[in-house]
């Protein structure tokens, strides 16, 4: 393997040569993670779907709705999206500094980490151990697993990017820079807590001030472990897969800075309405309008990527994929500031169209970029074709339809159900002052969604099914590539 | 701005300096976050005193963790907005000054159920044993799961007067002596509770289970605010 590059690199000139291998075992495991956690994830979320216009299907306090609802949420962003994009950071930050990643062991022991917190999740969740705060839910000695395996991250990232033999960071890699640096700052300031047993804590702030922290915390959640480290993986992959560069390099500058310093401040949209000062409500949601443009910025980006090269579509699973998910992205991200303008607010807060518009985003955005970005991988780290084209490409029609049926549902369920909240009739009473009516009416909507939700997770099966095969199909060495560079 | 951005421009010659960029982006993030908090922990009129807001009483304090430990805020918010509509469906609309001893808040963001930030004293104590014991025997047609085993469960009142301590800590004003007799004023209210649900006819002996801490949690909601208003 090794000795070709360096022939080549040698006959070119007479300078001496440096060989060195990118980790890409590291990529594989979080690839594979990736897909199992998906399954888990999105199966929890199968069965609270069909809790919900079914209550027989809560069996006993460990599968009840309430405990196994911040399971799914933190199984799909933190182990399926999160293992998602530490294989993509692992996989392009060794190649766009043409270095191996600064250390194995540390590689290591943020992989087996990130599981283990991930079992630990699994665990507590259902047994009810909880801080209660949506998205940050885990337990502080979990949290202080999750605050060290984050630094081991870090220090083996920038220490990467310190032994980097190319001069200039590629848009990429600001992006995860960003992310590193950010998750870390919400999730200590918003989980600083006093605690009170091995189980239980309570936090540092109480009410208008928890509901800040929070939602600083929780949208910027969405911000850097949802958007940035996609976006990086966006930058990366889509030009390869589309084999054309990046449409523009300012573009790609301004975006990047005015979306890190913007979206911070948007975090109070969250509480529009509520007991929150008038100045922060509307602060937040001047700047979450503010918002819709540096997040355009990635999506036209990544979209004029394309340009000249569209008929690619026709070939490329990656590509299908991309493109979907990069529209979601522009689609929730139009969406979102419009949801935290108040007058829409005011209808859609509290209903299912929030649910609608996380699952534009989670299900058209983070979840298409992770299959494009899984299906763009297999073949190059296990050196196999993909078991089957044709089925990826019922994964990615049997998901788009999935997820449609899915937001088309939950829309349908909030726009009604704020409606019906709101209503008044001719004497000037509560058109329906019995909170059930608002209820019945909705759930129909929820079989619906369920449908949607069952058909997005075999879309995930059989792309599990497609990568077992796929590896079957590996050489069985699969040595670390090699690289040759000018020695220094 | 062309200076900085053009393909040989400033930009380009910060994309070599790892350190610079990272300190740039942590100023760039820092700044947003700093402006919108810092006033609030300062400016006291943001969060208007008011003076018939109280700490939860041991046992409430007991029945907010199981309520947190069910997951209850992921279907109910506790939070009434200034509208006609919830001020008319659910009381009067939800103050700052209400929810200072809340740690965490529980306004919640979805409402799956009603909101439940005046819930307290709209049924009596025996509807709500009765609704956990099964939701669709006091509200026809409800989704809600049943959470019978909250009349099994033995009520823990182990950790009560630790909790009451970490709070005091971290400034509700519990008093020394709220400390220490914590279980026992837990005791003397569950057992309050339990006569009034046995004489309205439901179960017996449930003062030592933990629907009587919850009930007392449910109770108390939006009671501060009523009191407040009263003559």
């Amino acid at each position: 393997m090794e000795s070709s590059p360096t022939a080549t690199a040698t006959s070119r000139s007479a300078q001496p040569v440096e060989i060195f291998r990118y980790d890409d075992q590291i990529v594989r495991m979080f690839v594979v993670a990736t897909a199992l956690w998906a399954a888990v994830g999105m199966l929890v979320g199968v069965i609270i779907a069909l809790q919900m216009p079914f209550w027989q299907a809560n069996l006993g306090p460990y599968l009840s709705f309430g405990r196994l609802r911040p399971l799914h949420t933190n199984a799909v962003i933190f182990a399926f999206a999160g293992n998602a994009i530490f294989a993509a950071i692992y996989y392009s930050t060794q190649r766009l500094t043409k270095a191996r990643m600064f250390s194995d062991l540390m590689s290591r022991i943020h992989f087996w980490g990130w599981q283990a917190i991930i079992v630990s999740a699994a665990l507590t969740l259902p047994a009810g151990i909880t801080t209660g705060k949506e998205y940050a839910e885990l337990e502080w000695p979990i949290d202080i697993a999750i605050a060290l395996v984050w630094i081991v991250f870090a220090v083996n990232f920038f220490g990467t990017l310190r032994m980097r033999r190319e001069k200039h960071m590629y848009v990429a890699l600001w992006f995860y820079i960003a992310t590193i640096v950010t998750v870390a700052m919400l999730h200590v300031g918003n989980s600083l807590a006093i605690p009170v047993s091995f189980l239980k804590s309570y936090p540092i702030y109480a009410g208008v001030q928890d509901a800040l922290v929070q939602w600083w915390y929780g949208h910027n959640a969405v911000a850097f472990f949802l958007t940035t480290p996609f976006l990086g993986l966006m930058y990366y992959f889509l030009p390869k897969a589309a084999e054309r560069p990046v449409f523009s390099y300012r573009l790609s500058i301004v975006h990047f800075w005015s979306l890190v310093f913007i979206y911070i401040w948007a975090g109070p949209h969250h509480l529009n309405y509520t007991a929150i000062p008038e100045w922060a409500a509307s602060l937040g949601m001047v700047f979450s309008v503010m918002l819709w443009m540096p997040s355009w910025g990635g999506m036209i980006n990544g979209l004029f990527t394309l340009r000249g090269a569209w008929h690619k579509l026709r070939d490329s699973v990656v590509l299908k994929m991309f493109v979907i998910g990069i529209t979601f992205y522009g689609m929730s991200t139009f969406e979102g500031p419009m949801l935290s303008v108040k007058t829409v607010n005011a209808l859609s807060h509290y209903t299912d169209w929030t649910i609608g518009h996380v699952h534009a985003g989670a299900l058209g955005w983070n979840g298409f970029m992770s299959f494009g970005l899984i299906y763009w991988l297999l073949p190059r780290l296990w050196r196999t074709k993909i078991w089957s084209d044709r089925l990826a490409t019922t994964h990615f029609w049997i998901g788009t339809i999935g997820m449609l049926l899915y937001v088309m549902a939950m829309y349908t369920a909030g726009v009604t159900q704020g409606l019906m909240w709101r209503a008044f009739d001719e004497t000037g009473r509560l058109a329906y002052p019995d909170f059930m009516e608002t209820v019945i009416q909705i759930v129909p909507m929820y079989w619906v969604r369920l449908v949607g939700g069952t058909l997005y997770l075999v879309g995930v099966l059989l792309m599990i099914y497609n990568m077992i095969m796929t590896i079957r199909s590996a050489p069985k060495d699969l040595p670390d590539p090699a690289v040759a560079v000018p020695a220094a | 701005m062309k200076k900085i951005i053009q393909t040989d421009g400033r930009h380009r010659k910060l994309e070599g300096w790892p350190l610079v960029f990272t300190l740039i982006t942590t100023a760039s993030i820092l700044v947003g976050g700093l402006v919108e908090f810092i006033p609030l922990v300062l400016v006291k009129s943001n969060v208007p005193v008011i003076s018939t807001v109280t700490p939860f009483s041991p046992l409430e304090l007991t029945g907010r963790d199981i309520y947190i430990r069910e997951g209850c805020n992921n279907c109910h918010s506790q939070m009434v907005r200034p509208f006609r509509d919830e001020i008319e469906r659910y009381g009067e609309y939800s103050k700052p000054g209400e929810t200072i001893y809340e740690r965490p808040f529980l306004w919640g963001s979805k409402r799956t159920g009603p909101d439940l930030a005046r819930v307290g004293g709209k049924y009596p104590d025996l509807w709500h044993v009765r609704h956990m014991q099964d939701p669709r025997s006091t509200s026809p047609n409800s989704l809600m799961p049943p959470y019978a085993w909250l009349l099994e469960h033995e009520l823990d009142l182990s950790k009560v007067s630790t909790k009451l301590a970490r709070l005091q800590l971290l400034g509700t004003p519990y008093s020394d002596a709220d400390v220490t007799a914590a279980e026992q004023s837990a005791r003397a209210q569950a057992a309050a509770i339990a006569e009034r649900v046995a004489a309205d006819g439901g179960p017996q002996g449930i003062e030592n289970k933990e629907i009587v801490a919850l009930v007392a949690y449910l109770q108390r909601l939006g009671r501060d605010l009523k009191a407040a208003s009263a003559p």
